[in-house]
């Protein structure tokens, strides 16, 4: 059986549930932004599948797109983290209700 | 057929390992989990034609991204575990039910694209270059250099960011 672009899909999908499952049941602020990680990580893996199939490069350069943003996204989160430890000394997220209405 | 193993070796490392982040109590062994998922996502690129992203995903996420994350593990310095205090109005069946709920919507989305499928696009602009390096690399430069200025301002922004974020006054 060759493997299509549905296979693709179908894993992209199952890795991004993965990830909304972690973002939504941990509640330890780092395991929280790896599951980001994993959610963009699939988005990555269906821009290149479809590339692949259609033979175009577009697709490739979006996800040097989504990986940039990730960086970014991961410093300033860390950074956020790291300046949220300093003056609670916890990464829990259901203590980090400062700014909850 | 050797493909077809190939991907379904890699696609269950990528779900087990996925898992396994997702679901480890020690954070550390969380995050090394993590590069064994990215490696087997760059394993993944290979096998599409994708070598120059393989690359890109090895030395970003599981050089750079996950060195960070490692720093700020050692760094955060837990006197108790991050999990132990539970908001009691947290509920965790509400998650696992909001996950189910997306999932019900790919569920959707496959099922009308095998009830209608699309009309197969033809590729587009020729790229006068060989190679898929080459071909990211004219793309970049060329209809998708205005992006690339942007993503890399982002970048500088994100840089600074984290700097005044992370450091004690300024």
């Amino acid at each position: 059986m060759p493997i299509t672009p549905t296979h693709y899909m179908l894993l992209s999908a199952g890795l991004f549930i993965i990830g909304v499952v972690g973002v939504m049941v941990r509640r330890n602020l780092i395991i929280i932004f790896m599951s980001i990680e994993l959610m963009l990580n699939a988005v990555n893996i269906n821009l290149v599948a479809f590339s692949s199939q259609l033979h175009d490069a577009i697709g490739q350069v979006f996800a040097v797109f989504v990986i940039a943003v990730a960086a970014a996204e991961a410093a300033v989160g860390l950074g956020i983290i790291l300046a949220f430890y300093r003056n609670k000394e916890t990464v829990n997220i259901d203590e980090m209700n400062l700014m909850r209405w | 057929m050797i493909e077809a193993i190939a991907f379904y070796f890699i696609a269950a490392c990528i779900l087990g390992f996925a898992v396994l982040v997702v679901s480890t109590k020690d954070t550390v062994h969380s995050v090394l989990f993590l590069v064994l998922d990215f490696l087997f996502v760059s394993a993944l690129y290979v096998m599409l034609g994708a070598q120059f992203l393989a690359a890109i995903q090895v030395l970003v996420y599981a050089g750079g991204i996950v060195v960070l994350y490692l720093f700020v593990v050692m760094l955060v310095n837990l006197k108790r575990p991050a999990e132990a205090h539970q908001d009691p109005h947290r509920r965790s069946k509400l998650g696992f039910g909001l996950a189910g709920a997306v999932l019900a919507e790919f569920g959707v989305i496959v099922a009308y694209g095998y009830a209608r499928p699309s009309q197969a696009i033809a590729a587009t602009a020729s790229i006068p270059v060989a190679g898929n390096t080459e071909q990211v690399g004219w793309l970049l430069y060329t209809s998708y250099l205005i992006p690339f200025e942007i993503a890399s301002m982002l970048l500088l922004v994100a840089m600074i960011g984290a700097i005044v974020l992370a450091k004690r006054e300024l």
